[in-house]
């Protein structure tokens, strides 16, 4: 009946944990003088060769009855497309880290190894079909961010940041856990489909309503949306900069498709329970993030609020129906990502991995030290208040359009007011970049450029431009993404856990 | 049709962005920006010129058109093209270019390359904004003018720039969200951005109207803050002290104005007819208000502010009087008020290089000494004030007189009073800066009269303000052949111009939604 071998179907998160596997071992081995930056390179090679063994498996058959190993991961058009988002982040992440991580920085090794093995679980979990899986994908990606968070260990911000993600993330997974507990009681299984034929007929709704509940509340507080996103500024202050690029837009990403997976897959026939809900949420997050952004002097505090707010608008576009609310949360999760790594490049570069210049005040004048940053900056900040030709424009327009198709007209007017708001603390950074710097002030070193943040400023800026001027192909794989979500295969022709029947439960 | 004819407006919004990117690739060196500057821009003028060299009067609806698709789903067009109405607008962006290079030529000392490099791209994006006919593009190129004037205004402010650009942005910025809620809101009801497509659709009643009202209320906010009509005028004091000479003559007026006859009337001509007796009014508040301030300020870069509220008021006044006199005296006043302010500010912005200062009482008796500039600016000031024989009088009249037969004399008579108290202020201004005992700051310095190339400037346009005031002709039949319905019902009471190229599709506008 399976014609590819399933290992196949989780062929890039195999290359990924060999990478990490290798990684690790090398790092142990190596003597303890040698440097490590090369093992930098090695995590780089293994996520691109995942990239693309991601794109390949578009040409595996998609549909009921292609699962992979035991029923538990599919792939389709909608995996493939945030696989390669994960991967294309982790890979600019680790171009920045490479040339960005100090050269006697401690556990090098485990650090490149801790972010591929991250990877792997973000990756899983936007392919797992299987309740447990989730869960287990979840805790494989949590746990590597939750020690990645807390790697700069002389600040005493990083072990701080570090315990607080640790201890409200493993809140957050329990609430999960717990929800997937309360509808493997109701329906008697824990594969998606299998629960989206159960559910309307399980004889008790409101335990199938509380677990509902309970996992959003654990989704939403990994995209850190409001009002479950007290965790978010604390932990991208303390985490060094190059790992905040990365855990705010792949866990993110992730997560995104999870939550995709389990209201339109898992809970369509809900709707009218979830939709006020994430459109109360929505409201809640644009706008608390955007109001406390205003009041930040740290750059780094300012756009993790502007990263809560953004988890709003592209909250928003599930008020859209069907595959039109899928394929524009997809797209908005790759402008997002797009413009938010770029800007933490840059900020990395700026601030310094000690951050010693942390405040909107350090980045005055930064145009006049450095054009290409300054540029690079204001390009970034443009694209994120939402200007057109860029991908935070596409972005916005899709799930606010996506919005008004599904009738929440109200939605997109607050979200495109925010965006406005938004707009004034995106300009103080922008304009205090353009001021001419401060007289009394000795004016810091440029920053250098090397090869590889070349490389990842490169590749964040072509993305960035790519979906605002050219964005059809994307579109077109977001919109494919929605289709394949959309229409789920019939339960019974779901190989997997034999269909348990929940009356005959003792 | 010839192959240029086809693909002209691509190149129009083409080169200025390639004149950016050499500007941007270009070293920084010496005087080499502001060359690449003028040439791009005297490039894009001959190319504008192109299109009234080759418009063909006689025919209805958009010519140059072009029409391809962008983004499939949603469908979204590259979708450009002229007609009477934006014709000359066109041309009017393409000469004001040049004119602000040659402004900036020596008031921009550093960082020349990003100022030039910034200007092109906003010389590009208001000619889209002119040309697009896909009101997703068309909403691009408006948001995308906003950027580059903030940065600009932050960064070459005089005083206080940034705390101006922000602002400026956020007036802007903040009435263009709801625009975007109305335009996707309309797509969402007939999946199309394409203007005449939508121009059909809402002509024939095929879209509810209740929420109608609604979605041309949010398209006029974002025009009118853009213009500004009274009491939405906030920004542009502050944006006309602070900004560059070359952005300030283009940042006002043509953009909001153009707007609001192409998307506002042109799009909801039942809603704009509900709302226009209220526009009225506050135009012909704006112009009195205007006015009044202009004549108590003491510097002049908010006198001028403040003129050019009580002017585009008077303009707002044509367009809102739905007549098609006025509109046709509107559009020319558009023109004119782009000419005039070009020449105003080039001649304000030379002196403020020379002495330094925008205080009017510290001037004086300037006349002797710089005679060039003296002679330019009384003419220029006459234009404004609307002498006859120069341009500013023909567009006053049309208006005044339109607004007197067709609207209500009331309103007439107090916007003339209006237009008497502008020839108060410009003549007040004249007097002061060059007329008088000679000032210390006249004596202060060695008189450097207007150098060549801003002669080469200020001149051809003097000569256009007579031209334009002598015979209007020459512009007001292919206005009109845009504004006016190819059969008007009544000759008062204007009726919307409908689109008439293409019969109504069959299909309904709201099929395929869920």
């Amino acid at each position: 009946m399976n014609p590819v071998p399933d290992i196949f179907r989780i062929l890039p998160e195999v290359i990924l944990t060999l990478t990490g596997v290798a990684v690790m071992l090398t790092d142990a081995t190596l003597p303890p003088a040698w440097p490590r930056r090369s093992l930098g390179w090695v995590a780089a090679l293994g996520t691109t060769v995942a990239l693309w063994a991601s794109l390949w498996q578009l040409s595996l058959p998609t549909g009921a009855g292609y699962f992979g190993p035991y029923g538990t991961v599919e792939t389709s058009p909608f995996t493939v497309f945030f696989h390669v988002l994960i991967c294309g982040i982790v890979l600019v992440s680790l171009l920045l880290s490479l040339d960005t991580l100090p050269e006697d920085s401690h556990h090098q090794g485990e650090y490149y190894a801790l972010i591929v093995f991250g990877a792997v679980g973000m990756c899983l979990l936007t392919g797992a079909v299987e309740l447990l899986v989730v869960f287990v994908a979840l805790e494989i990606s949590s746990i590597a961010t939750y020690v990645l968070a807390g790697y700069r260990k002389q600040t005493g911000r990083g072990p701080e940041a570090a315990i607080k993600y640790f201890l409200l993330g493993s809140f957050a997974t329990g609430f999960l856990l717990y929800g997937v507990a309360l509808i493997f009681g109701a329906t008697g299984t824990t594969q998606i489909y299998q629960i989206a034929h159960l559910l309307p007929g399980a004889q008790n709704q409101s335990f199938v309503l509380a677990g509902l509940g309970l996992m959003l509340v654990g989704i939403l507080f990994k995209v850190s949306a409001a009002p479950f996103h007290v965790w978010t500024p604390d932990v991208y202050e303390g985490a060094p900069s190059p790992v905040v690029a990365l855990m705010s837009t792949a866990p993110k990403a992730a997560a995104f498709a999870l939550l995709l997976r389990v209201v339109y897959e898992m809970f369509p026939t809900f709707r009218s329970v979830w939709s006020p809900l994430l459109w109360a949420i929505a409201v809640l997050s644009m706008t608390v993030g955007n109001l406390v952004a205003l009041r930040q002097q740290n750059v780094k505090r300012m756009l993790a609020y502007s990263s809560i707010a953004h988890a709003g608008y592209l909250l928003a576009a599930f008020a859209g129906l069907g595959s039109s609310g899928i394929a524009a949360a997809a797209f908005y999760t790759a402008a997002y990502a797009a413009m938010n790594v770029g800007i933490f490049a840059v900020v990395t570069l700026v601030a310094g991995y000690d951050e010693k210049l942390p405040l909107i005040e350090d980045f005055r004048g930064l145009i006049y030290r450095s054009p290409l940053l300054g540029g690079l900056l204001i390009f970034f900040l443009v694209s994120l208040v939402g200007i057109p030709f860029t991908g935070g424009f596409f972005g916005k327009f899709y799930s606010f359009s996506a919005a008004v198709g599904g009738g929440a007209i109200w939605l997109a007017i607050i979200g495109l007011l925010n965006s406005g708001l938004a707009a004034a603390y995106y300009l103080r950074l922008a304009l205090a970049v353009a001021n001419r710097p401060l007289e009394q002030k000795p004016a810091a070193p440029a920053p250098q450029v090397g090869v590889a943040v070349g490389a990842a400023l490169l590749l964040a800026v072509a993305a960035t431009l790519v979906l605002g001027i050219v964005p059809g192909d994307v579109l077109r794989a977001a919109q494919a993404a929605g289709h394949t979500l959309q229409a789920p295969p019939a339960p019974s022709a779901a190989p997997g856990a034999a269909l348990m029947d929940p009356h005959q439960l003792p | 049709m010839t192959t240029i004819d086809q693909s002209i407006l691509t190149w129009i919004l083409l080169v200025p962005l390639a004149g950016a990117l050499l500007v941007a690739l270009a070293p920084d060196r010496g005087k080499l920006s502001n060359w690449i500057a003028l040439l791009t821009t005297l490039a894009t003028l001959g190319l504008t010129l192109h299109l009234p060299a080759h418009f063909v009067l006689g025919q209805s609806g958009f010519q140059f058109e072009i029409n391809r698709i962008w983004i499939d789903n949603p469908a979204i067009a590259y979708h450009v093209g002229v007609d009477g109405l934006s014709l000359w607008l066109v041309v009017l962006v393409g000469l004001l270019a040049p004119v602000g290079v040659v402004a900036s030529w020596n008031a921009i000392q550093s960082r020349r390359k990003i100022f030039f490099a910034l200007f092109l791209v906003q010389q590009t994006a208001m000619l889209g904004v002119f040309l697009s006919l896909d009101l997703m593009v068309y909403y691009g190129f408006w948001e995308l003018s906003l950027v580059p004037m903030a940065i600009l205004i932050a960064m070459y402010g005089r005083k206080d720039g940034p705390k101006a650009a922000l602002k400026f942005f956020l007036f802007t910025f903040i009435p263009s969200a709801p625009l975007l809620v109305a335009i996707l809101w309309l797509y969402a009801q007939t999946h199309t951005f394409d203007f005449t497509t939508l121009q059909i659709y809402i002509t024939h009643g095929l879209i509810p109207a209740a929420p109608l009202c609604w979605v041309a209320l949010a398209f006029l906010f974002a025009f009118a803050v853009k213009v500004p009509v009274f009491p939405l005028h906030g920004w542009v004091a502050d944006t006309y002290s602070e900004a560059p000479v070359a952005l300030a003559m283009v940042v006002a007026g043509k953009l909001g104005l153009y707007s609001m006859l192409r998307f506002h009337i042109g799009l909801f001509p039942e809603q704009a007819r509900a709302v226009a007796p209220y526009l009225v009014a506050l135009a012909v508040i704006g112009i009195l208000y205007g006015a009044c301030l202009a004549l108590v300020q003491r510097d002049f870069w908010r006198l001028a502010a403040f003129a050019a509220l009580s002017h585009l008021s008077l303009i707002t006044l044509g367009i809102y009087g739905l007549t098609f006199t006025g509109w046709d005296g509107a559009v020319y006043q558009i023109l004119n008020h782009g000419v005039v302010d070009g020449a105003l500010f080039l001649l304000l912005g030379a002196l403020y290089d020379r002495y330094a200062t925008s205080q009017i009482n510290s001037y004086g008796g300037l006349a002797v000494k710089l005679p060039r500039t003296a002679t330019v600016f009384v003419i220029t000031s006459l234009a404004i004030i609307g002498l006859p024989m120069l341009n500013g009088f023909v567009g006053e009249f049309l208006i005044l007189s339109s607004t007197f037969t067709g609207v209500s004399r009331g309103w007439a008579i107090a916007a003339t009073l209006g237009v008497i108290l502008g020839a108060a202020y410009m003549l007040w201004l004249v007097q002061r800066l060059f007329y008088g005992p000679e000032s210390e700051l006249a004596l202060s310095r060695p008189p450097e009269d207007l150098h060549l190339g801003q002669l080469a400037v200020v001149w051809p346009l003097a000569v256009l303000m007579l031209v334009m005031g002598l015979a209007p002709s020459l512009w007001l039949p292919s206005i009109e052949k845009g504004i006016h319905p190819p059969k008007p019902k009544s000759a008062d009471a204007a009726l919307p111009y409908i689109a008439t190229q293409t019969a109504l599709p069959i299909s309904s506008p709201v099929e395929g939604q869920r």
